[in-house]
């Protein structure tokens, strides 16, 4: 009896899930758990590495179980993650020496230059295809070793090893056999050459990274092992950043495929193939796949940092709402935003504005304002910021976009898709699985063993679940557009206006 | 201390009462029980069906408590909340069954629909989330008919609206039929609401077995249906289980 499903391995941001999926992309079944988000200081995010394993030990025979299956079902196994995230262990215990530092922690912003050894950033973007952002690990992994001269003299002897949570999760799996990553995590870390797809010594030299902690970057596809823990014998066959992830399963295969994920954050991502194309607006350059024997394919990436969790600061800072889906109940309210607009620049704006010192505003509040037009505001928010990468991207691209395809828990609001629609005035897609991270780590998994003979058959499995087209006329767009665009100079002036 | 509304008291002692008996109570022993005058009971009453505080049987005429007052207490599941914890479940249904899935709630006499799913294929569709279904003659509107009182209480006053040749508007075959939904866990249309559309539906329940929606499949007759017009069991089975994992994630039949 050939192996019936293949599994993905999901380790986000907030939650860690396992889930199993047939022939025709259909999930199974699914376990999930959500993990701590640790605040040690403002600015500062981390999880707990350990914790992190600990479920995935749990949820991978949960999953198995509510389908009635067992590890030898399992024709491949998919490893998809929260990207940048970095982790340090010691090679002998196999236990973390600090807490992982999230992505989105910032403790890096503005000693950047010095964590770089003052290398020019624009040749740290030819190199990497990463501007310099808080975000990427390898700064993050020399702010870590800068900040502990034992844990500096243990990497030099070769005792820590580093890795982001694919490696981590990897690296368990086969109970510390494998120390190995792929090109889209590796492109990540501000380590990596772009072109050669290895890590390149002189950035090793200008971070103070010892080579001997580094992972061995894989392709993305192919397999690596078999599994150890927690049940033995499911073939590890692909690892994918949780964007790139998407990218892939919602079957982006071809140049010119692009789709946006709604999420904590918005990740538009656009397959251009085997070439490295360049940004004009500050988007970032990366890896969307690669396979054992094929060129790489690249992408353009371009994010907006706060989408989801606008709706989830909305839900606990201003208790406005008990779920993230009641925003919609409560935006529904009334039938448009009053004239309110909000800014989300948390932690400033960044693509493809790149402007660190704006703070978040809402603007255009009169005494008829109601939480009813707050709540709109907000998700225009999240449909505005997609836009204005996503305009970004077209002009780097040099290509218009025809429509949308869009993924991410913030797809279930529909009133965020049909403002979407109506603030791009280009059909909005939704593919029938919105699960799309899980489900490309499971296509990247079973293309690696065989499950499915090639990507056209994945193709075949892409249907639309649902579309909106824009209801409004050009009029109102351009006017709302022009409201909108004024609130972010808004945002940009205060955050000058603060610093002085 | 303010005066008492003398009604505000009576109504209180209906709803004790009813609540102690075991069988709906006839408006003659509620009058005993109170020795109120029969015309004084019967206008509160009916106003305390009408509210939904009370449930009258259609054919004994007798008064219970209303399943509305049961769950009062409880927050209602928010409609956007619904489609969020379904929006995986149906896609997984409409790619089983290569049909459109949809999950309605009883909404102001109505099935309303909160989240649809496209039917997996190139045609041309448009969403129908908000729209609403008829609850006799849909899938949808009788797998909720079957298990909320609420709704139920509607197809009791008025005559069923004919949308076919084939809408089943008899009460008696009505009634029939959704105890036939109770049995077999899921509700079917063939024809009745729209000329060659056929549906498929099961409840979905909370955390407390309270009927809250239904999900369900729409397609061709000739899809949905075998050659004798039966809904196709298979088909069925992937509804009840697309109900049954929707009913899980909202915390029914959960383990922990």
């Amino acid at each position: 009896m050939s192996r019936s499903v293949v599994a993905a391995i999901d380790q986000g941001t907030t939650s860690t899930r396992c889930l199993l999926f047939d022939h025709a992309g259909r999930m199974v079944s699914v376990a999930q758990r959500q993990h701590r988000q640790i605040y040690p200081r403002p600015g500062w995010v981390e999880h707990d590495a350990e914790e992190i394993w600990g479920l995935v030990r749990e949820l991978l025979p949960q999953a198995l179980e509510d389908a009635g299956l067992g590890p030898e079902d399992i024709a491949g196994l998919g490893i998809t993650n929260q990207r940048e995230t970095t982790v340090v262990w010691d090679r002998d215990s196999g236990r973390p020496v600090a807490p992982a530092i999230v992505w989105q922690d910032t403790r890096t912003a503005g000693q950047l230059d010095a964590l770089t050894d003052h290398l020019d950033p624009a040749e740290l973007l030819r190199r990497t295809g990463l501007p310099l952002s808080p975000y990427p690990s390898g700064p993050k992994l020399r702010w870590l070793l800068d900040s502990d001269a034992d844990l500096r003299a243990r990497a030099e002897r070769g005792e820590l090893l580093f890795g982001t949570m694919d490696t981590w999760l990897v690296w368990n799996l086969t109970g510390g056999r494998l120390h190995v990553t792929d090109p889209t995590n590796a492109s990540r870390t501000l380590l990596m050459d772009l072109e050669t797809m290895q890590w390149d010594p002189e950035l090793l030299a200008a971070l103070h990274v010892p080579a001997a902690m580094l992972p061995e970057i894989r392709p993305s596809i192919g397999e690596l092992a078999t599994t150890v823990e927690p049940l033995a014998g499911i073939p590890i066959s692909a690892v994918l950043g949780d964007q790139q992830a998407s990218l892939f399963g919602q079957a982006a295969f071809d140049p010119g495929d692009a789709k946006c994920t709604f999420g904590t954050g918005t990740f538009l991502l656009m397959n251009t193939g085997p070439d490295i194309v360049r940004s004009g607006s500050g988007l970032i350059t990366t890896v969307a796949v690669s396979e054992e024997g094929a060129p790489p394919v690249y992408a353009l990436e371009g994010s907006v940092a706060v989408a989801g969790a606008l709706v989830e600061w909305c839900r606990t800072s201003l208790s406005l709402v008990r779920s993230p889906a009641e925003i919609e109940t409560l935006a529904r309210t009334v039938d448009d935003c009053g004239g309110c607009y909000v800014v989300p620049a948390f932690a400033g704006l960044f693509a493809p504005h790149w402007e660190p010192s704006a703070q978040g505003i809402v603007v255009g509040l009169t005494g008829y304002t109601t939480k009813g037009h707050i709540a709109r505001a907000v998700l225009e928010a999240c449909a505005w910021q997609a836009k204005d990468v996503i305009d970004a991207m077209v002009a780097d691209a040099g290509v218009p976009i025809a429509s949308l395809a869009v993924d991410g828990g913030m797809t279930a609001n529909n009133l965020l898709m049909q403002t979407l629609a109506d603030v791009l005035d280009v059909p909005v897609i939704r593919p029938m699985m919105a699960e799309s991270v899980a489900l490309g780590a499971a296509y990247a998994a079973g293309l690696a063993v065989g499950y499915w003979p090639d990507r056209q058959v994945l193709r075949a499995n892409w249907h639309r679940a649902a579309e909106w087209r824009s209801q409004i006329g050009p009029v109102e767009r351009e006017r709302a557009h022009a409201l909108w665009s004024a609130a972010v100079r808004l945002a940009i002036g205060w955050g000058h206006a603060r610093l002085g | 201390m303010p005066g008492r509304v003398q009604s505000v008291e009576r109504a209180a002692a209906i709803l004790q009462i009813l609540a102690v008996e075991q069988e709906p109570v006839s408006l003659a022993h509620l009058a005993g029980a109170l020795d109120l005058a029969k015309t004084t009971v019967h206008g509160l009453v009916q106003t305390l069906r009408d509210v939904g505080f009370v449930d009258q049987d259609a054919e004994s005429g007798c008064y219970s408590v209303g399943a509305d007052l049961l769950h009062l207490g409880a927050a209602p599941l928010d409609r956007n909340e619904l489609r969020a914890r379904a929006i995986n479940w149906t896609d997984a249904l409409a790619g089983h069954t290569h049909e459109a899935a949809l999950v309605a709630r009883y909404e102001a006499g109505e099935a309303l629909v909160v989240h649809h799913v496209f039917r997996p294929d190139a045609s041309v569709q448009s969403l129908q989330t908000g729209s609403a279904r008829p609850l006799h003659a849909t899938a949808l509107g009788k797998a909720i008919l079957a298990h909320d009182p609420r709704a139920a209480r509607t197809i009791n006053d008025g005559a069923l609206e004919s949308h076919t040749y084939r809408t089943v508007v008899d009460p008696p075959r009505l009634h029939r039929e959704l105890a036939d939904v109770r049995d077999t866990g899921w509700a079917a249309s063939v024809e009745e609401w729209r000329p060659g559309l056929a549906s498929i539906a099961a409840p979905v329940r909370d955390r407390s077995g309270y009927v809250v929606a239904a999900v369900g499949i729409e397609g061709p007759v000739d899809s949905i249906c075998d050659p004798r017009q039966r809904p196709r069991a298979a088909l069925a089975e992937h509804v009840v289980d697309a109900a049954r994992a929707v009913s899980r994630e909202l915390g029914h039949g959960r383990r922990r």
